[in-house]
C-alpha cells in the first residue's frame, strides 16, 4: 500500500518536473534572444514577443503551402518551417536594428517605447493579413501522441520534441557565441563596448547581426510554440512579461544565467500551480523576484563590470 | 534673479501663445457643464452627454499623464505600471458605487450582484466600510499610494533603474491584472464593476451629476497642474531633474535619492488613484483590462508626444492622442494601432521633446 | 586647526583680486586628534578575480595636499570609490578621522560627513544653470522636507557669488552647465565641491582637458585650499603636480609603491620601472 503511494508520489513529481522543464524550455526560447540583445545593447526589445508570433505564423504559412502543393510530405513541413521562420525573423530583426534601434543608441527608455510601437504595428499587420482569429497549426503525425510511462503519466511527444529542440538551439547558440568570431565580438561588446570599439571590433555590424540572431532564435521559438498552443496575433504578448522575468532573474551576458532563470521559473511555476493556482503562483514568483533583486540586483549570474552601472 | 525666475516660469509654462490657448481652453472646459445643463438639446451650443463624458474621460487621462510626467519626464523613471494605480483608484470608487446600488441590482440583495452570483453570503473584510464615499476615496488614494510605497521602497533601495525599473513595473501591473481577473479575488473578475445606479443619492447618469463630476475633474487637473508647477520649481524639483541627469553626482553632493524618488513616486501614484476615482463614475465601468500592460505603456506615449519634462506637454499629449483615438476607432478602426505604433516610433526618433518642443522650436526660429 | 593666517589670505588674493575671505572652521564630528583625517588600512578590492586594490594602506594628514600618481589602471579611481562608498572593500578598513568607519555609511552620508569628490569625467547637472548647480551643492539640510521649503538666504547668495568668482564663472552664472567648455565644467565641479564645505576633497584628474593657463589657475586654487581643507589629488600631469605638490604617493597595481617628495619618488628606481616598464 505504502509502496503504491510512494511510487504514485514519484510519478507525480516526475510529472511536475516534466511540465516544469517543458514550460522552462518554452520560456528559454522566448528569453534567450532577449537576453543576448539586452546584454549587448542594454535595450529591451518590446517587439521580441512578436518575433515569436511571426515564427509561429511562418510555420502556419509553410504548413498551408505543404498542404496545397506537397501533401505527401506534409509531415516534413515543420522541418521546412524552421529555416523559414528563422530567416524571416532574422531579417526583420536586422531591419529593426538598422532603421530604428540604432538611432536611439544611448536612450534605452526611448528604445523600449519605440519597439513597443513596432510590436503594435506588427500585431495589427498580422491581424489584417491572417485575421484576428487564431489559426490552426496541425501537429505532424510524428509529434502526435505521447510516451506512456504509466496510465497516469504520459509525456506528449510535442513537449518532448520541444525540450530536445531547445537543447539543440542552446548548443548552437553556445557554439556561436563561444567558438566563432562573431561570438567573440558579441562577448567583447557586451563586456565593454568602448574598449571593443577602440580595438577595432565593428560594433555596428555586431549589433545588427546580434539583433538579427536574437530575433531569429525567437522565430525558432515561435515554430515550437505553434506545436503546443494557439497561434494568434497576440501570441507574443503573453510571453513578454515572463521572458523579461527570466532575464531579470538570470542576469545578462551569460547563457547559464538565462537557462537557470528559465528552468527555475518554469519548475517553480508548475510546483506552485496545483496548490495555489496559476495566478497566485505567478504573483508569488513575482514577489520573490522583487525580493531576490534586493540581494542580487544583477541577477543570478552577474558580470561585474563598469559597463553595467 | 527676477529675470531668471520669470524666464524659468516662461519656459516651464510654455510659450506665450500656448498660455493664451491654455486660458481659453480652461474657459471652454468650465463652460461645458453649464452648456450641458442649461442649453436646449436642439441648440448648436448644446454639449451632449456623450461629449461631456468623452472630454471628462480625457481629462482624467490628462491627470494621469501629468502624474506620469513627474516621475518620467522630471525624474527619469519610466513607469510602465501607472495604469495600475489609476485602475486601483477606480476600483476604490467602484466599490462605493457597487454598494450604492443597494437593492436595485438583478438579485435585489444586500451584496453586490457578482457576490450573489458567486454564492457568497457575507461581505469580505476588505469591503467593510465601502458604503461610505469618504472611505472609498481614502482607499482610492491610499491603496495606490501604499502599493507604490512598498514597491518603490524595494526598487529604489536596491537601485533598480532604467529599463529594469520599467519592466518590473510592467510585471507589477500584469500580476495585478491576473489577480483581478480571478473571481475569488472579490472584485468582480472579468467583468469588474458596472451598472452603477447612483452616487450620494444622485442618479449616476443625471445631467447634474455628470456636470458636477466633470467640474471636479477640471478642478483636479488645475490643482494638479498648480501643485506640479510649485513642485518642479522648488529646490525639490531641481533635485528630481538632477536625479534624472546625474544621480551619482547628486549622491556625492550628499543627497540620498531614495527619499526623493519615493516621494514623487508615491505622490504620482496617489494622483493617479484620484484620477481613477473620478473616471469610473463618469464612464460607468471598471474592469481588469485597465491594468493591462498595454494601457500603461500608452500613458507613456501621451507624455512623450506632448513633451515630457514640461507640465503642459502631457496634458496636450493625452488630449491629442485620445481625441485621435476616439476619431480613429469610429472612422478607421483597423488603422488605429498603426497610427499609435507609428506615433511611438516617430516621437522617439524625431520628436524627443514632443509637440511642445516643436512649438518652442517654431517660436525660436520666428 | 592649522594656522590659516596671512599667507593663506595672501594666496587667495593672488587667485582672484577681491574674493572675500571666508575661513570656515572644520565642522564638529570628525575626530582628528591625531592629525590625520583619513586612514586606509590594508584595503583590497577585486573585480572578478582581478585585484584592483591590493592591501593598500595610506593616510592623509589634516590640511595636507596629497598628490597620487600612478600608471593607468593602478587603482587610483578605485581607491576614491572605496573612500566615498561607491565600491565596498573586500577587506581592510577606511576611517575618516579617528572614529568614523566609512564602510558603515552610504555615499550620501559620506558626502554629508565631509568628503567631497570630483569625478574623473567631469559631471555636473547639465540641464541646470551654473548657479543652480552651486545652489544644489551648497551645504545645508538634505531632506526632502527641507528641499520643499528651501529659500536661498542672503548669506547663501553671498556664498554663491563668492564661489562663482573663485571658480571664475561669474559671467556664466545663468548659462546652462551643459554648454560650458570642458575646463569650465571641471571648475564648476570643483566649485560644487567647495560649496559642500567638505573637510576632505578628493579630486580625480582635475586638470585633464584644461589649457595651460587654466591648469595654472587650478594649481593656484588648490594651493589656497590647502590648510583649510585636506586634499587628495590624482593627476597624470607631472608639471601640474610639481607646481602643487608637497607629498606624492605612487600607486601601482593597487598598492603604494613609494611615497615622498616629487623629486624623491621620481628618482626611485621602482617608480621609474613601473612608468617605463610598460
Ligand atoms: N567595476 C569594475 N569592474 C571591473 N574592473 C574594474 C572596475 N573598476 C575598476 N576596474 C579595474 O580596476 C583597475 C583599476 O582601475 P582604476 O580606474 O582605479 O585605475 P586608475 O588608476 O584610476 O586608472 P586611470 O589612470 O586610467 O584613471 C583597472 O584595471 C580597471 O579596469
Ligand atoms: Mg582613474
Amino acid at each position: 500500500m505504502a509502496d503504491i503511494k510512494s511510487s504514485q508520489w514519484r510519478y507525480n513529481m516526475l510529472g511536475y518536473a516534466f511540465s516544469g522543464i517543458s514550460l522552462g524550455s518554452v520560456l528559454l526560447l522566448a528569453a534567450l534572444g532577449l537576453a543576448i540583445t539586452y546584454g549587448l545593447l542594454g535595450v529591451i526589445n518590446m517587439a521580441h514577443g512578436e518575433m515569436l508570433m511571426i515564427g509561429a505564423y511562418a510555420s502556419y504559412v509553410v504548413q498551408n503551402l505543404f498542404r496545397s502543393w506537397w501533401p505527401g510530405a506534409f509531415d516534413a513541413y515543420l522541418l521546412a518551417a524552421l529555416p523559414v521562420a528563422f530567416a524571416v525573423t532574422f531579417v526583420i530583426g536586422m531591419a529593426l536594428e538598422r532603421l530604428i534601434i540604432r538611432h536611439l543608441y544611448g536612450r534605452p527608455l526611448e528604445t523600449l517605447l519605440a519597439t513597443w510601437g513596432i510590436s503594435l504595428m506588427l500585431i495589427q499587420a498580422v491581424r489584417m493579413l491572417f485575421g484576428a482569429q487564431n489559426v490552426e497549426v496541425a501537429n505532424p503525425s510524428w509529434l502526435s501522441g505521447g510516451w506512456e510511462i504509466t496510465p497516469a503519466l504520459t509525456l506528449p511527444y510535442n513537449r518532448l520534441a520541444i525540450i530536445a529542440f531547445v537543447a539543440g538551439v542552446l548548443v548552437l547558440t553556445w557554439l556561436l557565441l563561444n567558438k566563432t568570431r562573431l561570438g567573440l565580438f558579441v562577448r567583447a561588446v557586451t563586456q565593454n563596448r568602448r574598449m571593443a570599439d577602440s580595438v577595432g571590433v565593428p560594433t555596428g555590424k555586431v549589433d545588427m547581426l546580434a539583433f538579427g540572431l536574437g530575433s531569429g532564435i525567437a522565430g525558432l521559438g515561435g515554430v515550437a510554440l505553434s506545436q503546443i498552443g494557439n497561434v494568434g496575433p497576440e501570441l507574443g504578448q503573453g510571453y513578454i512579461v515572463d521572458s523579461f522575468m527570466v532575464v531579470v532573474l538570470g542576469g545578462v551576458g551569460q547563457l547559464a544565467g538565462t537557462v537557470t532563470g528559465a528552468m527555475g521559473l518554469g519548475i517553480v511555476n508548475k510546483i506552485l500551480e496545483p496548490s495555489l493556482g496559476a495566478v497566485l503562483g505567478k504573483i508569488l514568483i513575482l514577489g520573490f523576484i522583487i525580493l531576490f533583486i534586493q540581494k542580487r540586483p544583477q541577477g543570478l549570474f552577474a558580470l561585474k563590470g563598469r559597463v553595467l552601472d | 534673479m527676477q529675470t531668471a525666475l520669470s524666464l524659468r516660469l516662461a519656459t516651464r509654462l510654455g510659450p506665450q501663445p500656448l498660455k493664451l490657448a491654455g486660458g481659453a481652453a480652461l474657459a471652454v472646459l468650465l463652460a461645458m457643464p453649464a452648456l450641458h445643463l442649461w442649453t436646449d438639446p436642439a441648440s448648436s451650443l448644446h454639449v451632449s452627454a456623450y461629449t461631456l463624458t468623452l472630454v471628462g474621460k480625457i481629462l482624467c487621462y490628462a491627470i494621469v499623464a501629468l502624474a506620469m510626467d513627474l516621475v518620467w519626464g522630471y525624474t527619469g523613471l519610466l513607469s510602465l505600471g501607472h495604469g495600475l494605480f489609476f485602475a486601483l483608484g477606480g476600483y476604490g470608487m467602484g466599490m462605493y458605487l457597487m454598494r450604492a446600488i443597494g437593492h436595485d441590482g438583478n438579485y435585489q440583495s444586500d451584496l453586490p450582484d457578482f457576490m450573489v452570483f458567486l454564492d457568497w453570503k457575507t461581505l469580505p473584510w476588505f469591503w467593510q466600510g465601502s458604503e461610505h464615499l469618504a472611505w472609498a476615496l481614502c482607499l482610492a488614494v491610499g491603496v495606490p499610494g501604499l502599493l507604490a510605497l512598498v514597491f518603490g521602497w524595494l526598487a529604489f533601495r536596491s537601485r533598480i533603474k532604467g529599463v529594469y525599473f520599467s519592466i518590473m513595473t510592467q510585471a507589477l501591473t500584469y500580476a495585478a491584472m491576473l489577480l483581478f481577473f480571478r473571481n475569488e479575488t472579490g472584485f468582480g473578475g472579468n467583468n469588474g464593476f458596472t451598472d452603477f445606479k447612483r452616487i450620494l443619492g444622485y442618479g449616476i447618469a443625471a445631467p447634474g451629476t455628470r456636470a458636477t463630476l466633470f467640474l471636479l475633474t477640471v478642478l483636479l487637473l488645475v490643482a494638479a497642474l498648480a501643485a506640479g508647477f510649485w513642485l518642479v520649481n522648488s529646490k525639490f524639483g531641481r533635485i528630481l531633474t538632477a536625479i534624472r541627469d546625474a544621480e551619482s553626482r547628486l549622491m556625492f553632493c550628499g543627497y540620498n535619492p531614495l527619499y526623493y524618488k519615493l516621494f514623487i513616486w508615491v505622490a504620482s501614484a496617489m494622483l493617479c488613484g484620484l484620477a481613477g476615482a473620478l473616471y469610473v463614475p463618469q464612464v460607468g465601468i471598471i474592469n481588469p483590462g485597465e491594468m493591462s500592460p498595454a494601457n500603461s505603456i500608452e500613458i507613456a506615449i501621451w507624455v512623450a508626444v506632448g513633451g515630457r519634462g514640461s507640465l503642459i506637454g502631457p496634458v496636450l499629449g493625452a488630449g491629442f492622442i485620445n481625441a485621435a483615438k476616439s476619431w480613429f476607432t469610429v472612422a478607421f478602426p483597423e488603422y488605429w494601432l498603426f497610427f499609435l505604433g507609428g506615433l511611438f516610433i516617430a516621437t522617439t526618433l524625431f520628436l524627443p521633446r514632443g509637440l511642445l518642443g516643436l512649438l518652442r522650436r517654431h517660436k525660436e526660429k520666428a | 586647526m592649522m594656522p590659516v593666517t596671512t599667507s593663506q589670505a595672501l594666496q587667495r588674493e593672488s587667485w582672484d583680486g577681491d574674493t572675500p575671505a571666508s575661513g570656515r572652521l572644520l565642522q564638529p564630528g570628525v575626530d582628528v586628534t591625531h592629525g590625520q583625517i583619513l586612514y586606509l588600512d590594508d584595503i583590497s578590492v577585486s573585480f572578478d578575480g582581478f585585484r584592483a586594490l591590493n592591501r593598500l594602506s595610506l593616510s592623509i594628514g589634516v590640511g595636507e595636499l596629497r598628490c597620487i600618481i600612478g600608471p593607468n589602471g593602478a587603482g587610483k579611481t578605485t581607491m576614491m570609490d572605496v573612500i566615498t562608498g561607491k565600491t565596498r572593500a573586500d577587506s581592510g578598513s577606511a576611517f575618516f578621522g579617528q572614529t568614523i568607519n566609512l564602510a558603515q555609511h552610504s555615499e550620501a552620508e559620506i558626502a554629508q560627513l565631509g568628503i567631497g569628490r570630483k569625478f574623473q569625467k567631469p559631471t555636473v547637472f547639465e540641464a541646470m544653470t551654473v548657479q543652480e548647480n552651486l545652489e544644489l551643492a551648497l551645504a545645508g539640510p538634505r531632506s526632502v522636507w527641507a528641499s520643499l521649503r528651501a529659500r536661498l538666504s542672503g548669506q547663501q547668495r553671498d556664498r554663491i557669488d563668492e564661489l562663482l568668482t573663485l571658480i571664475r564663472l561669474g559671467e556664466q552664472r545663468a548659462r546652462q552647465a551643459g554648454l560650458l567648455s570642458h575646463g569650465q565644467k571641471q571648475w564648476l565641479e570643483i566649485g560644487m565641491l567647495l560649496a559642500q564645505e567638505p573637510q576632505l576633497l578628493l579630486l580625480d584628474e582635475p586638470v585633464a582637458g584644461m589649457t595651460d593657463a587654466e591648469t595654472e589657475k587650478t594649481a593656484e586654487l588648490l594651493l589656497t585650499l590647502k590648510g583649510r581643507h585636506s586634499l587628495m589629488v590624482v593627476e597624470h600631469d607631472m608639471d601640474f603636480i610639481a607646481s602643487i605638490a608637497g607629498k606624492v604617493t605612487v600607486l601601482a597595481e593597487g598598492a603604494v609603491l613609494a611615497e615622498g617628495s616629487l623629486q624623491q619618488v621620481q628618482a626611485d628606481e621602482r617608480v621609474i620601472e613601473v612608468y617605463l616598464g610598460r
